[in-house]
């Protein structure tokens, strides 16, 4: 909780400077822009940020977008299947592939981020292949409710950010209160102990792939409607750092077993808001990366200052009369270390 | 008359919250095993490690040979001679031999090149693995060799290092007896050799037999001392304890009435060629001793189904249980509390309530969300129950002593119906006191018709609150000791082979 609570107050820190230092932050047409961009982003996220918690990393989620998006513009406008099929076989599409990377991860047992990284070549290719390396667009047409998706509002909300706060809500009592939540910590935390337990661990790992696809099924159909073109050698093209800067940034560790739903989310706000600051400042563009960068690095650096700190404080009399040998140097090392 | 080796006067060492070591002195003369003893707790492991240059003491001073030493690292005390076996070993298992043995001191040759000077590096690792009387290669890697041959090369680095004084930090944790008896010699040989030794152990059994005089620390203040001729299980106990601990182990009381679990031709991936039956019954402890490597800890988690079998079936009851899958075995009511607590036991970064709880999550569910409020219950009850110390439930459990995480994993199961409790090792690294309570709490599940299984390496455990005994050897059950028949030499003679099987 603490954790959220700096990176909550990081975030209205900003946009209180951002305000000041340009007040058309807070223009509607900036704020609408802007929670479109976080929705479209943080549902994504999300899904990343689970399957960071059970220890692995998905890589291939940038260049899963590239192929649901000619996948999806082909589907309807030259196969001309209903919206909803079409949506459907999208997703469908997406939760194929987390379930290949599930099968290389837990059968035969190849690293999460040799497999994905593998699906990050292969999407981009299978993608550029599909599309003859031509731009699938989407025409005018609204396709249903597709395009209002992306692009439409509720009460003047962006509906990406409508959405994002239903999968949030949905997510956190996934995450927070059921069963399989629990499980997940757990195996992120010790998989050999949790499997002692009577925990599936292939199930538990597997799923957060699958889970993580389809929730970049749902970001990958509103990413292709907001552009409405979607070029297969660069759509997507390093989204799936986002996903991981804002799931690290938000208190997600990479060894596993840790972050949040708020923290995700928080994370994908100060992502947006960093861009936004360097549109709006008038930062040169090209140094957008530079800021991004520079900015997860001091928070992570911060934290890791502030968990060193609060462990020398407290670690002695949590451990009682230290004895040593009851605390193995490596736990107590993964204790309070820092996300990344 | 000279000044001792080592003195160690008024040392204290405070952390915030916690006086670790008040005001300790202690002195080791040259060529003496000196046992330290005490509860996990008591400040043994800070003491060793302010003569290891881990911790510097508040207050007090380390004379060596009669000089005032300072130990600010662990380089200053190497250089002085002070050599330190860890509990848990610090080698790196992917190096060979030699060169775990001259790890960063390597020999050089080659000039400014700094090349490793191999050659020399296996030679001068043979001298100390010969007079160690330990018989590999230097060029072995680390990773296969066994726990105990593991202990030798770190000892030998500590020689290799002109180490006086060696101090062994329970060194037979992991070790079989046959492989004890074997450290226990060396222990021996160097002593004779006038390297002095200081000693940390729980297994009150070895000190009996090596130390020449006991310490014993209790809140971290030396709380007297025992002689050679003083030294008996009774005397230590009391020392350490501050008062008698009576029934240390609860003899058995209920008569067995039926066998609750039958392992019929169980076949191990790990001992493909021997197939294992036993029974154990309702309200009896069945202890299983053996050498490390015997198969016994792979066989029950075979059962348990961690690990495939190959072949054979397990009936619970009557019941064929299916193999293979711990959520199944679980189900049923067999349950595992296995060897190495803090990597398969507990999922040490989380809480209290959360280790507790996990095994039966589902009870705890409502609509299947989890209920905080019944966790909290059901955790509560557990902690008081097992007298667990923790300061709240959400404690994380790497924060408590070895003696109330072994007590945490005996509550997740007993939050739950146990028919069958296998326990392996139940008490490795355990202090007295929590040995005490957990052999009472095994006897207490035996009054409710639970089957307990014990495996144990520590013979002393294994004779004293076991029913009956099964001694395996090289995968295979050696054979069964009725109460009447049990002796370290009937146990020891099955383990090894040097008898036909009873």
């Amino acid at each position: 909780m603490k954790k959220e609570l700096g990176i909550g107050s990081l975030v209205l820190v900003l946009c209180i400077v951002l305000s000041i230092l340009n007040p058309r932050f807070l223009s509607l047409y900036n704020l609408r822009n802007q929670a479109t961009l976080v929705g479209e982003f943080g549902i994504f996220s999300i899904g990343m940020g689970i399957v960071i918690i059970t220890s692995g990393i998905d890589l291939s989620v940038g260049s899963a977008f590239a192929l649901l998006g000619v996948v999806l513009s082909i589907l309807l406008r030259e196969w001309h299947w209903p919206w909803f099929l079409a949506a459907a076989g999208a997703v469908f599409l997406m939760l194929l592939l987390g379930l290949f990377h599930a099968f290389m991860i837990t059968i035969v047992k190849l690293q999460p981020f040799i497999v994905t990284l593998c699906g990050l070549l292969i999407y981009r290719g299978l993608a550029r292949g599909v599309a003859h390396d031509e731009a699938k667009g989407f025409g005018t047409e609204n396709f249903g409710i597709l395009r209002s998706l992306a692009n439409g509002h509720f009460l003047g909300v962006p509906m990406p950010l409508v959405l994002l706060i239903i999968v949030s809500i949905i997510m956190w009592v996934v995450l927070h209160r059921s069963v399989y939540g629990r499980y997940l910590y757990a195996v992120g935390r010790n998989e050999q102990a949790a499997r002692f337990s009577g925990i599936n661990t292939n199930l538990i790992v597997g799923s957060a792939y699958v889970v993580s696809m389809g929730l970049a099924a749902i970001s990958g159909i509103l990413f292709a409607f907001d552009t409405n073109s979607v070029s297969p050698s660069n759509h997507g093209n390093s989204y799936e750092l986002y996903g991981i800067a804002a799931a690290v940034l938000g208190g997600c560790s990479l060894r596993g077993g840790e972050g949040s739903i708020i923290g995700i989310l928080l994370g994908s706000i100060l992502l947006q808001v960093l861009q936004n600051l360097v549109n709006l400042v008038g930062i040169p563009s090209s140094q957008n990366f530079t800021v991004m960068g520079t900015v997860i690095l001091l928070g992570v650096t911060v934290d890791q200052l502030l968990a060193g700190r609060k462990r020398r404080v407290t670690a002695p009399k949590v451990t009682g009369p230290p004895s040593g040998g009851s605390i193995p140097p490596e736990t107590v090392g993964t204790q309070t270390g820092a996300p990344l | 008359m000279p000044a001792p080796l080592l003195e160690l006067k008024g040392i204290s060492k405070r952390f915030p919250g916690v006086v670790a070591l008040d005001n300790v002195s202690l002195a080791v003369e040259k060529g003496e095993v000196v046992a330290l003893i005490g509860e996990n707790g008591a400040g043994k492991s800070t003491l060793m490690k302010t003569l290891g240059g881990v911790h510097q003491p508040d207050e007090g001073e380390i004379c060596i040979n009669g000089n005032v030493a300072s130990i600010r690292s662990v380089s200053d005390s190497v250089a002085l001679g002070i050599g330190f076996v860890h509990q848990e070993l610090n080698n790196l298992d992917n190096l060979d031999v030699a060169a775990n043995i001259y790890l960063g001191r390597e020999p050089m040759w080659g000039g400014p090149l700094r090349l490793v000077d191999r050659q020399k590096m296996e030679s001068d690792s043979l001298i100390y693995l010969r007079r160690l009387g330990l018989d590999v290669s230097p060029r072995t890697l680390l990773s296969s060799l066994s726990l105990a041959q593991q202990q030798m090369v770190e000892i030998a680095k500590a020689l290799s290092q002109n180490a006086r004084i060696l101090i062994l930090d329970e060194p037979t944790s992991s070790l079989t007896q046959g492989e004890t008896d074997r450290l226990l010699q060396t222990v021996r040989d160097l002593r004779d050799e006038g390297v002095s030794v200081l000693y940390i152990s729980h297994r009150l059994g070895e000190i009996r037999q090596i130390a020449n005089r006991v310490v014993a620390l209790r809140d971290g203040k030396n709380v007297g001392g025992l002689a050679r001729e003083q030294i008996t299980h009774d005397n230590m106990v009391r020392l350490m304890v501050g008062r008698d601990v009576k029934n240390f182990y609860v003899a058995g009381s209920t008569v067995p009435r039926h066998g609750r679990l039958q392992a019929r031709n169980v076949r191990t991936r790990f001992r493909p060629a021997h197939a294992v039956s036993f029974d154990a019954a309702g309200g009896e402890i069945l202890g299983f001793a053996g050498l490390v490597g015997a198969g016994r800890s792979e066989l029950m988690q075979t059962i348990f189904g961690v690990d495939a079998a190959l072949e054979g079936t397990v009936m619970l009851d009557g019941k064929a249980i299916t193999l293979g899958n711990v959520k199944s075995t679980i189900g049923s009511g067999i349950y595992l509390v296995p060897e190495d607590r803090r990597k398969t036991g507990l999922i040490v970064a989380m809480t209290v309530r959360e280790n507790i709880t996990l095994p039966g999550l589902w009870e705890y569910t409502t609509a299947g969300l989890i209920s905080r409020q019944r966790e909290d219950v059901e955790s509560e009850r557990q902690v008081k129950s097992l007298r667990i110390k923790t300061p709240t439930i959400e404690a994380k459990a790497m924060n408590l002593s070895g003696g109330n995480q072994q007590k945490i994993v005996l509550g997740k199961w007993l939050a739950l119906s146990p028919k069958v409790l296998i326990v392996d090792e139940p008490t490795r690294g355990i202090d007295v006191g929590a040995k005490a309570e957990i052999y009472r709490l095994l006897r207490e599940l035996t009054d409710r018709d639970v089957a307990v299984i014990v495996v144990s390496s520590d013979l002393e455990e294994v004779l004293n609150i076991s029913d009956r005994i099964i001694v395996m050897r090289e995968g295979q059950i050696a054979g069964t000791l009725q109460r009447d028949q049990f002796s370290e030499k009937s146990v020891m003679d099955l383990a090894f082979g040097t008898t036909a099987a009873a």
